[in-house]
């Protein structure tokens, strides 16, 4: 458990430095949340209609620019063999990675979102469900990220297929977290945010046994 | 022959739709025999030497 | 018996006999179901002529299902056994199987203008397409992105792994999104009942896919299999 712990720091220390990917992800997410409403018009009331799902969008691209470092740097200067041949599992060091770019990206990202909510006049009911469907979901871009991450390890242009790969996989969470919002706005009860839940559990507990089947494929080479 | 066009004013849905199936399938059968005759010409090309 | 197509000598008599029986019949399944779908069929009751482009459309999708299914099993068999033809089978599949997600995607929009009064409408079906599209996209592109057969191979098939694990929550969370917003269209192309003159071409159809499916499947693992006995030959000058 050790262990788990060291490299979670570690990752956590690592992307947090100055021109670390969280700064990005929260730069990239507020640079997003403000062209929006540039770019569709200051209707306020349509804005706060369709906050959720810009938000959602915005946080999940903004989770997804950081993710080729997941790996790809400790791949590029050896540490990740290192990772590999410690007494850890693999599969062990992919969810302490995962759990370290949730922490550093998905959160911050969270956090940050009411203040975006403000930008976008998301009307009051909908903050609850923004923040909750965020926190609920971001773990599964972080989690389904991390195999595409693993999976384009030693690709020459791996950052432009990473997206293409992700992005489908992670529908249901797009829809299921600004579907919470939309809800919540509608005033339905759908269990939106059950489902939110359900999949990120599901992406988080299976990860990282695809990313570590990727990782060890890449580095036997 | 006019009424079987017009499709009940639906032909300008209807033979798109066909169009483009058959244009893809043809397509996709044409690529696929020429790159299995190319394979195979280059197959016989490689292994004629031997003799 | 899958293991009798390991060897690749093997796979290519096995696939030499069965081909002209498989292109046979699927000229013959949709040759028919052709004639009856367009000549024979009357006109729907509510939908009228558009319901010819069923016969199209379904069975595009249909396939289009069925190869990513075919690309997953396979993908397993390369990961779990290591059969070596499996890489190649799953190889073959996706580009295919792109072609007839593609077809369902354009038959689909062509026959919601009518019903629905836009080319494209975020119905359940449509959008499950769309993302399923993205999912071959992506996998064709992982194949290409990497150099190295083998590792491509493994790559490949765990994405595909993935994304038969996913595709059923996909489709799930589609169809929920669907039943969320309002102005949501009641026409399913799908239409309540089907009557026994409907069915007849749309099975004969999706049969005809199938088998044309098949076909050009076998023919595309035979190419990959004389393409690689070509490159070791050219290792050997």
């Amino acid at each position: 458990m050790n262990s788990v712990r060291a490299l979670l720091f570690r990752d956590m220390r690592l992307a947090t430095r100055a021109g670390g990917s969280a700064m990005l992800a929260l730069a990239f997410f507020a640079a997003v949340a403000a062209l929006v409403p540039l770019g569709v018009g200051a209707d306020l009331k349509l804005l706060g209609r369709i906050a959720g799902g810009m938000l959602w969008v915005a946080a999940i691209l903004a989770a997804l620019l950081s993710l080729d470092r997941i790996f790809q740097a400790d791949y590029e200067d050896g540490s990740l063999d290192l990772i590999a041949l410690s007494p850890l599992s693999l599969e062990a060091s992919a969810a302490a990675k995962i759990a370290a770019h949730w922490l550093t990206t998905g959160l911050p990202l969270t956090l940050l979102s009411p203040v975006l909510g403000l930008l976008f006049n998301l009307p009051e009911q909908g903050y609850v469900a923004l923040i909750a469907s965020l926190a609920l979901g971001t773990p599964a871009a972080s989690a389904i990220g991390a195999i595409g991450a693993g999976l384009t390890l030693a690709v020459r242009r791996g950052g432009v297929i990473l997206p293409l790969i992700v992005l489908p996989l992670l529908a249901p969470a797009v829809i299921f977290g600004a579907g919470a919002v939309l809800s919540a706005l509608d005033g339905l009860a759908n269990g939106a945010l059950w489902l939110v839940a359900a999949f990120s559990l599901a992406a988080v507990l299976l990860a990282p046994f695809a990313a570590a089947a990727a990782v060890r494929l890449n580095l036997a080479s | 022959m006019g009424a079987f066009l017009h499709m009940g004013g639906y032909g300008v849905y209807i033979w798109p739709a066909y169009g483009a199936s058959i244009l893809g399938i043809g397509a996709a059968i044409i690529l696929t025999l020429m790159a299995y005759r190319r394979a195979k010409a280059r197959l016989a090309a490689l292994e004629k030497p031997r003799a | 018996m899958i293991f009798e197509f390991a060897n690749p000598k093997r796979f290519m008599t096995l696939s030499g006999a069965l081909l002209p029986w498989f292109a046979g019949a699927a000229i013959i399944l949709l040759g028919v179901g052709l004639y009856l779908g367009l000549f024979v069929a009357p006109p729907d009751y509510q939908q009228g002529d558009t319901v010819r482009i069923m016969f199209i459309h379904v069975p595009a999708a249909w396939v289009a299902m069925m190869a990513y299914g075919l690309m997953a099993l396979a993908s397993l068999f390369s990961l779990v056994w290591r059969h070596p033809l499996a890489d190649v089978a799953a190889k073959t599949a996706a580009p295919l199987g792109a072609l007839f997600t593609t077809l369902a995607l354009i038959t689909g929009s062509l026959w919601g203008k009518p019903m629905w009064g836009t080319y494209w409408q975020w119905d359940g079906r449509l959008t499950s397409f769309l993302i399923l599209l993205f999912l071959y996209l992506g996998y064709i592109a992982l194949w290409n992105a990497i150099e190295d057969e083998l590792r491509a191979g493994r790559a490949a098939a765990i994405l595909a792994l993935v994304g038969v694990v996913n595709l059923p929550i996909i489709k799930f969370s589609v169809d929920w999104w669907t039943t969320l917003h309002q102005g949501e269209s009641i026409f399913r192309p799908d239409g309540p009942t089907i009557s026994a003159v409907f069915i007849w071409p749309l099975f004969l159809m999706a049969f005809g896919y199938t088998a044309l499916f098949m076909t050009l499947w076998m023919i595309r693992i035979r190419t990959e299999i004389l393409e690689r006995r070509a490159r070791t030959l050219m290792l050997g000058h």
